[in-house]
């Protein structure tokens, strides 16, 4: 891997320009993860067929002449939510152990058309439910900086995977921080969409109003690859925006940040967050400042509204969408032995309670109370109210600011059961990254630092409704002036 | 029945005429081997969406406004959420508090009418089939688009019920939305019915009636639990709230469930389908292709025609028809003669030989040709039924049938005048009665005639050729 280059962009131009093959760069990846991965458990299955059918093809087209596209030969883990047709997509849960794709999401298929080779899946919290990829029915999987720490979630697997150098892209799904945050632990950067930016046919849903597909890199300009070759309206999901304007190009328009105005909510830069995080993020506006932003201090008052309205919502919208997983058509049947006789409910209950982990369990039955009749108006649309209230609040702060900045994560990576019997705890890990889901605003997680222990710190960039590009242009020029991104861990 | 008031409300569900599901792009039809008629949509595969059918909320809103209902501009998609073997996603998608239309009305007869509640689209489940082997699923009707339509409770009796279902039935067919046969479940009903003490004003206790496959069965099933609940609430029993099926064959219902603990749907706003907005021109635009409903076509037929309320009821029954009606007088039938070739002929061969009128061999111009014949009198009413079957069998015009048939009326006074002649030398007493002044003999002569040019004669002219024959030999 030496001489190879290692960021998306550097290996698609190479092959593009015939100076690397296709099929080495998979070759290579996939004999890294054979080396690597064994330990540190960031990929489910690799799709290595696939992969080396695809570079052989790009391979092919180049020796033709051919243009190939921005992504070519460019190898992307995705999340074990995303379905790849013929391949598992388990969502890392028993429910779905023995599902095979019959088609592919439409976010996938538009980076495989743009010459992106998809290495495998990677692995993730169960349906997406967990900050830790703890709740995984599949795997453990290591945070690449310590192996006895967290990688953060739920889409550890893909931000292990990039750290630990295994693909330059993962693709992960963020709900209420599960890219940004595994991102900050795994110290790379990640960036969740404008909701409904990319399209979600093809992501096993969790909280559907929430639910983004988002993508993790080393660079932020990797990021806006990506994003520009997956945006844009798809006629299957009536929640996807009209297609943007491509956000690539934006990058290399800013040098510095003269003329930003960022934002610094009092919410989310305070309680309950680490000092050795608040000081990483301290430094990182001093660095900003010094690139010529205004710093503004604001409020976000209904950020303390957050986390319980994100919990309401998206367990609430979690019982709907898992009601499918019923033992009838398809995923885990209970075989249990009181069957036999008995009607259809008690094969789904029992399927359910089978295939099910405590913690979806949990969520499930948190959402159908919250739900529940007698109980939604006092709970899932007091929760609306709240959700509406801080979409408000954030709205009236752009009309001030151009960014909003925080820490992407309290804390620095966990270790691995640390407030294991405290879900609430664990919930307010999500307390930074849940105001930006809630609110369907673009947002970002840049490394900024580390711990005096050597664990990555994430710093949060929060950009207006659509406006992906100028969360990218600024970690971009932060990534120009820094070197924190480029922090690799000892394997 | 004595000393109570019967209330009755119909919930109605309407499949929507699309080629396609409401949320997938899956084929919708009647028949079909199992599951072949099933997008991942429809089985509700991990990572699918639905896509609204635009044509769903096309004809959903042309049968809101063909039944006077008010659109709502903003509407929304919700899950209703129950578990069932039939039920993929575990939810249903279905519209909750903010249906696509309230209010409207439905004639019931006389001069009452029953008022609407609502109406909303929602999708169909798919069908269990009990066997030997298990029960097993089939997802072909998953997700075909259906209209709810839930009336008020203004029925008071089993047979105004009968006339609502048959005014909507019409209305909905009218509108293109739908084909509303009950038999193939595009058109279902369940029925609610409570009785209350004359004069009050608080209901009585609802039993809810599934299993109604016709009209008539709603109206029998309605009329057996007005006598059942009278009966109970006689002997000073409670009804109890339930839902019971109607058992057509055995004449009589039977409890299936207790509706008294109602279950919990946990309605929430569908989130991955944005809110339905529509606006004034789109309604405008639907409005505009309904065209002419049921009763004004009657009245048009009335003015236009003059034809009598039997003959506009038998016309407007359903749209092809009063269509077909239309098409006959303006190739040129008479409006009377068209109404009865195409009520009591035509319709009834068709029927008979299990073949829709779209499908009829005869076109509207063959007919409009016979009517025309015959009023020129080129045909007789005898000859013009043979040209009418031959016509049922060959694709030909109805003069070609004529000359097939060897049909054609002679009305040459040279081509008949042999065979008058020929019938006085056969009988020629009778010639001698009619010269004699008994008018009726000239009866048998005619009879002769007719028998041997197998009707073909002109009436007239053989009437007038008999007289002037026998009145020159005399």
């Amino acid at each position: 891997m030496s001489n190879t280059p290692t960021s998306a962009t550097a290996i698609a131009r190479a092959i593009q320009n015939g100076e690397v093959r296709a099929t080495d760069i998979v070759t290579a990846q996939l004999d890294r993860i054979q080396r690597v991965d064994p330990e540190l458990g960031a990929f489910c299955s690799t799709f290595s067929e696939r992969a080396q059918q695809g570079a052989a093809r790009l391979d092919e087209r180049q020796k033709a002449g051919e243009q190939l596209g921005p992504l070519a030969g460019v190898t992307i883990g995705s999340k074990d939510n995303l379905l790849v047709t013929g391949e598992p997509a388990s969502a890392g849960s028993k429910m779905l152990a023995t599902f095979c794709a019959p088609f592919t999401a439409t976010s996938l298929q538009r980076l495989e058309q743009h010459g992106g080779l998809l290495l495998g899946r990677t692995n993730m919290d169960e349906f997406g439910m967990g900050s830790t990829t703890e709740t995984s029915s599949v795997q453990k999987t290591r945070n690449p900086f310590g192996h006895d720490l967290v990688p953060g979630g739920s889409s550890g697997g893909s931000a292990a995977a990039v750290a630990a150098d295994l693909c330059p892209i993962a693709v992960g799904s963020d709900t209420g921080g599960s890219v940004r945050q595994p991102a900050a632990l795994c110290g790379v950067t990640g960036l969740k969409p404008t909701y409904g930016r990319v399209p979600r046919y093809g992501l096993i849903a969790y909280a559907s109003s929430l639910d983004c597909v988002g993508a993790l890199a080393r660079t932020a300009e990797d990021l806006a690859l990506w994003l520009d070759c997956c945006s844009g309206q798809d006629g299957a999901d009536a929640t996807s925006l009209p297609t943007p304007e491509p956000v690539a190009k934006l990058l290399g328009e800013r040098q510095d940040l003269r003329g930003l105005r960022i934002g610094v909510p009092r919410e989310l830069n305070g309680e309950g967050i680490d000092p050795e995080v608040l000081a990483a993020t301290q430094k990182a506006i001093s660095q900003m400042r010094d690139l010529g932003a205004e710093f503004i201090d604001c409020a976000l008052p209904s950020a303390k509204h957050a986390v319980p309205a994100y919990y309401l919502l998206a367990t609430a919208e979690a019982a709907s969408n898992l009601a499918r997983y019923d033992g009838v058509h398809y995923g885990l049947r209970s075989e249990h032995e009181a069957l036999g006789q008995q009607s259809s409910i008690d094969t789904t209950t029992l399927s359910r309670s089978e295939g099910f982990g405590p913690e979806v369990q949990l969520r499930i039955m948190l959402g159908t109370f919250a739900s529940s009749y007698g109980y939604s108006a006092q709970f899932y649309e007091r929760a609306r109210l709240a959700r509406r209230a801080l979409q408000c609040e954030f709205q009236g702060l752009f009309e001030q600011c151009d960014v909003l900045l925080s820490p992407t994560s309290p804390t620095a990576a966990p270790h691995f059961g640390d407030k294991q019997d405290d879900p609430l705890a664990r919930y307010m890990w999500d307390a930074l990254t849940v105001p930006a889901s809630l609110a369907g605003i673009p947002a970002i997680s840049m490394p900024c630092d580390q711990t005096s222990d050597g664990r990555p710190i994430g710093l949060q960039a929060m950009a207006k409704h659509g406006n992906d590009g100028l969360a990218l242009q600024l970690a971009h020029v932060f990534q120009q002036h820094s070197e924190h991104h480029l922090r690799r861990p000892q394997l | 029945m004595t000393g109570y008031t019967t209330v009755i409300g119909l919930e109605v569900h309407v499949q929507l005429g699309t080629a396609s599901k409401l949320f997938s792009p899956a084929p919708v039809q009647a028949l079909g081997d199992p599951n072949t008629r099933v997008h991942h949509v429809d089985i509700g595969l991990p990572g699918v969406l639905p896509r609204p059918n635009q044509k769903v909320i096309e004809l959903a809103t042309r049968a809101a406004l063909a039944l006077g209902s008010e659109i709502q501009l903003y509407s929304e998609f919700a899950r209703k959420h129950y578990f069932y073997p039939d039920l993929p996603k575990g939810y249903q998608i279905s519209q909750f508090d903010l249906p696509l239309a309230l209010g409207g009305e439905v004639p019931i007869g006389g001069d009452r009418t029953c008022r609407l509640h609502r109406l909303h689209v929602e999708e169909d489940a798919g069908k269990l089939t009990h066997s030997a082997i298990g029960t097993l699923v089939d997802l072909n009707r998953a997700g075909v688009p259906l209209a709810e339509i839930v009336s008020e409770p203004d029925i008071r009796a089993p047979k105004e019920a009968h006339t609502f279902l048959h005014n909507l039935r019409e209305v909905i067919r009218f509108a293109g939305v739908s084909d509303c046969d009950m038999e193939l479940g595009s058109m279902r009903c369940d029925a609610n019915i409570s009785l209350m003490p004359v004069g009050s004003d608080t209901y009585g206790t609802k039993v809810e009636l599934k299993n109604l496959n016709s009209l008539k069965m709603v109206q029998r099933a309605l009329e057996y639990e007005e006598r059942r609940q009278t009966a109970v609430l006689a002997a000073g029993g409670k009804v109890l709230a339930e839902t019971r099926g109607w058992q057509d064959e055995l004449g009589e219902s039977r409890a299936m469930r207790s509706k008294e603990t109602a279950p919990d749907y946990r309605y929430l706003p569908d989130p991955d389908l944005p809110p339905l907005v529509l606006d004034e021109a789109y309604v405008a635009e639907q409005r505009s292709k309904i065209g002419e409903l049921p009763e004004q076509r009657r009245d048009r037929y009335r003015q236009e025609h003059g034809l009598s309320d039997q003959d506009v009821v038998a016309l407007a029954q359903d749209r092809e028809v009063g269509d077909w009606f239309e098409q006959i007088v303006a190739s040129g039938a008479e409006a009377k003669a068209a109404c009865n070739w195409l009520i009591e002929e035509l319709l009834p061969t068709l029927r008979e030989r299990k073949v829709e009128l779209s499908q009829s061999p005869i076109s509207p111009a063959a007919l409009a040709e016979v009517l025309t014949l015959l009023k020129t009198k080129t045909l007789t009413q005898k000859t013009s039924r043979l040209v009418f079957a031959h016509l049922l069998d060959n694709d030909v015009t109805a003069t070609q049938a004529i000359q097939d048939l060897g049909l054609g009326k002679i009305a040459d006074p040279n081509e008949l005048q042999p065979l008058v002649d020929e019938a006085i030398a056969e009988m020629p007493q009778a010639a001698v009665a009619v010269r004699d002044g008994n008018d009726r003999a000239i009866d048998a002569l005619k009879g002769l005639v007719m028998r041997k040019t197998r009707g073909r004669a002109d009436p007239e002219l053989l009437d007038s050729l008999l007289r002037t024959t026998i009145a020159a030999n005399s």
